[in-house]
Order: structure tokens, then sequence, then C-alpha cells
């Protein structure tokens, strides 16, 4: 892991946030969560637990009932809106809704394009970005040509070509083949970047995260290194989390210590 | 999942027409039309020079005949319609090919059949010639309202993605047992139409919310640019110049 010098604002910072839907439904329920510079940061729970609804929160897509929301620094309101959405980026579970333009190429410049890039800047920033993800071959293809994998790749590149403070990332594994869910990976710990990655994939956030909070019922159940959560058999039973047949984190090196 | 829908009709290559910016093309193929349009339809002559002209132009783009004649069957419904004329109009009758047929419908046939058809090739020629994609971003320069260039990119975007969703309902559907035989099975096929409208709806919820994330405030961002020169509307204009040339020359005529 990298360690920032000096005494920079959390990258995200999550403090005592409540909402509830206009119908009534209390999703969340003074959630605080920290995420240091440089950090990747699993967010774990079962389904219904609230994790989409605070993923929305962190770029103002939802805004707080209760409760604060900064980012490096800077807090969640209207008026910073573009700022927040620069500086986080959230990679969506269905690359189909995130790929909506008819090119690779335009897709990735789709947010720099909206903060206001043009030109040869634009056109560094595409490159950029999808050779961060080994993506950049298929920058004159349509999205709907690419394979589920490269397709989630490019997704990914999307939100980097905006450099963003935080990743988040909502089931980054999901429909992926072992392979690419592996290369996946490879790309995600090169990147160094502050990450937040919402999944049900325990293995997955084991392998990539030191560190993980659980959601439960809109507050967070628990926070500590994602090691000893999945060690905890009480603790995870009783928060719906079950580690795929036949894998047992005891038996693991730590990664990343 | 491959294999888009979209642009099986645009033939690549590297010509002239091919390099032309969309706009150019859009422009000089619609004025060709509304010129084929407004001539005299009793100047025979002028038609075949009209077919001449297109015969260039897919020469220089290299766009193979076979290719045109297999695409001109779209024309087929209004092909057996213009045919009906002759036999169903009234006035004069004349012989033709030992009939005895209308001749204000014969004339009326000749006029559908041959404006439509040249009208068919020269959007083949069009399409053949410019991606689905460029097609967009001239529509976008010559100043068609954003939203609706939005809306037809989105089309080009998602049809193989609806279209995929579809296929897997009917395979859903067909492994449950289900046989669309008669009239009868309607009802469950308009529940999976429904079903897939609502699907779409959400989706197109789901983007709106990636666009938002990533900063979209209401408009696309220009992120190619197809600038044209003065050159290059002056080559996009060698089709209707002759086209106009003809028409002026067949209405003297007249």
């Amino acid at each position: 892991m990298t360690s920032h010098p000096g005494n920079r604002a959390p990258s995200l910072a999550v403090h005592q946030l409540a909402f509830a839907y206009p119908d009534g439904h209390q999703a969340l329920f003074g959630v605080d969560l920290t995420i240091a510079p440089g950090e990747r940061v699993a967010l774990l729970g079962p389904n219904g637990a609230g994790k989409t609804t605070l993923v929305l929160h962190l770029n103002g897509i939802l805004t707080a009932g209760h409760g604060t929301v900064s980012v490096a620094g800077l807090p969640v309101t209207k008026d910073n809106m573009l700022e927040i959405r620069r500086r986080v980026g959230i990679v969506f579970q269905d690359p189909d809704d995130q790929l909506f333009m008819p090119t690779v190429r335009e897709d990735v410049a789709f947010g720099p394009a909206n903060l206001g890039l043009r030109g040869d800047e634009l056109a560094e920033r595409v490159r950029h970005a999808l050779d961060q993800v080994g993506m950049l071959a298929l920058i004159d293809r349509p999205p709907h040509h690419l394979s589920f994998g490269q397709r989630r790749r490019v997704a990914v590149a999307t939100v980097l070509a905006m450099q963003p403070e935080i990743l988040v990332l909502d089931e980054p594994s999901s429909n992926l083949d072992p392979a690419s869910r592996r290369e996946l990976a490879d790309i995600l710990r090169d990147l160094e970047l502050t990450t937040l990655m919402v999944t049900h994939d325990l293995p997955y956030a084991l392998e990539l995260c030191a560190r993980s909070v659980i959601l439960d019922e809109g507050v967070i159940v628990a926070n500590g290194p994602t090691h000893d959560l999945l060690c905890d058999q009480e603790l995870m039973r009783s928060h719906r989390l079950e580690l795929p047949f036949g894998f047992d984190p005891k038996s693991l090196a730590v990664p990343g210590r | 999942m491959s294999g888009g829908h979209s642009d099986r009709l645009y033939v690549p290559g590297a010509s002239a027409v091919h390099r032309l910016p969309p706009q150019c093309k859009l422009v000089a193929v619609l004025t060709f039309v509304l010129i084929v349009v407004a001539t005299p339809r009793d100047q025979f002559w002028a038609f075949g020079l009209y077919a001449v002209v297109l015969a260039s132009v897919a020469a220089v783009a290299r766009v193979p005949a076979p290719v045109i004649l297999r695409r001109m069957v779209v024309e087929l419904p209004f092909l057996v319609f213009a045919l009906l004329l002759p036999f169903v109009s009234h006035g004069e009758r004349v012989q033709f090919f030992g009939l005895t047929v209308s001749e204000a419908g014969l004339l009326g046939a000749w006029n559908v059949l041959a404006k439509g058809t040249l009208g068919v090739v020269a959007s083949i020629l069009l399409a053949a010639t410019t991606e689905p994609r460029t097609l967009l971003l001239g529509l976008e320069r010559l100043h068609l309202p954003a939203l609706m260039v939005q809306i037809m990119s989105f089309m080009f975007r998602y049809a193989d993605v609806i279209g995929g969703e579809m296929h897997r309902m009917r395979i859903a559907r067909e492994s449950r047992g289900f046989q669309a035989r008669d009239v009868r099975q309607l009802r469950v096929v308009a529940q999976s139409a429904g079903a897939l409208f609502i699907r779409s709806y959400e989706r197109g919820e789901r983007v709106h919310l990636a666009m938002l994330s990533r900063g979209y405030a209401g408009s696309m961002p220009v992120i190619v640019d197809v600038r044209a020169g003065r050159g290059q509307w002056l080559t996009a204009a060698a089709l209707p110049m002759p086209a106009l040339a003809i028409a002026v020359t067949a209405w003297s005529l007249t």
C-alpha cells in the first residue's frame, strides 16, 4: 500500500450519513466511513443493505437527508457538483449502462469533455486512460462489439479519464470469467488509486483490499482488516455473508502486508 | 452479441466519396433527390442521364453493382404498386406490349418507378460510403436538433443490446414449452413486449445515472469534429450540379 506523506484530507469522508427514499423507506442510518489517500477498501454486505444507496451519495446523485460526505476535503453540495463528479469515478455494474457512446474513444472522452477538455489534451487523456486498462487497441471499436471483460475494462477507463481522487467500483468481478477477473485485479492493483469496491466476491475483496467494511441494514457493522473480518465466522454468518465452498481465508497468507 | 445490425449497410473503403465529410454527402444526396423529383416525367432521357451520374458516383466509390442491386429490394413494395397503376387508372387507353392500359397510369407508374429507383440508389450509395456514426455527426453539423441526434445515437448504440434481450426472452419462453402458433398466443408475446419496454426504460434510467456521474449537464460535448472545407463542398456538388443542369434542360424542352 502506498502511504502519502503530509496530512492530506482523507480521499473520502462520510459522516453520520442518513437517507430515506421519498416513499419513506429508510436505507441509511448514520453511516461513518473514512478512506485515506491510496487506500483500497471493500464494502461488503448482503443484498438490500444500502450499498448502492451509499455509493450514489458519494457523487451527489442522491443527497444526504442527514450527515455529510466530502471528497478530498470538498463537501458534496450542489455548487461543487461538477468537481465532485470529477473526483469520484463510479464504475457501474453493467458496462452496457456505462458505455453509451457509439465508439470507445468517444465514450472515454465523454467525461473529460464534460469537464471542458478539448483537442490534443482530450485525445491524450483518452489514450492514457485506455492504455492503463490495456484497451488502447480497441479505441475505434463500437462498445457493443467488445467482449464483456473488455467492456468492463473500458468502463473503468471512462472514469480514469477524469483523473478521479477515488475510484468506486460496483461489483467489479460480476459476470467475468476467471481470466478476465484476474486481469481486472491486476489492473486495479497497478492503478494505485484510492478505491472503494462494492462486492459480494469475498475472495476478490481479500485479494485486493487490505481493509473492509460491512454494511447491513443501513449501518456499518464492522470495519477492519479484510482477513480478520472474513475469519470471524460469527460476524459473517450474522450478516448473510458466505465464503465460497472450499475457500478458507485462514489458510492464506495475508496479501498486502 | 456481436455483428451490429447497424453497420451492415456500410461498405468499407477509402475512396474520394468515402472521405467526404458526412454533411456534404447528406446535402448532396438530398439536393439530388429533390431535383430528380422536380423533373418533368415525360422527359425520359433525363432519367437515363441521372442514372449515369449515379453510376459514375458508384464507380468512384467502388461500390460493386451487385451490392447496390441486392439492396434495391427494399423498393419492391413500391414497385408492385407502380406496376398496378396502368391497370387501375382511368383515362385514355393505349396499347402497351399487347395490353390495353391507361395512358395516365402508365406515365404515373413510370414516374414512381424512375424517381423512386433513383432516390433509393442515391440513398444506398450514401449508406454504403458513410458509417452510421459519422452520418449522425453530419446531421449534428447540419444543425438538426441535438436532442434528436442524441436519440438516434442511443438507438444506434442500444439496438443490439435490446435485440439481445428480446432474443433471450424468446429463448426463455420457448424453453418452457411456449409455441407461437396462432393469434391466441398473442397475449404472451404482448406481455413479453411490455416487459422488454420496462427493462429498456429502466436501462435508460441507469444510463442517465452513469451520464450524470460523468458530469453530463444536458448537452453532449462535441468530441469528434467533422468540419468541411470549401473544396469538399465543391467535390460533393459533383452529384447535384450535373443533375441540376439536366433538370433545367428538361424543363426548357417541355
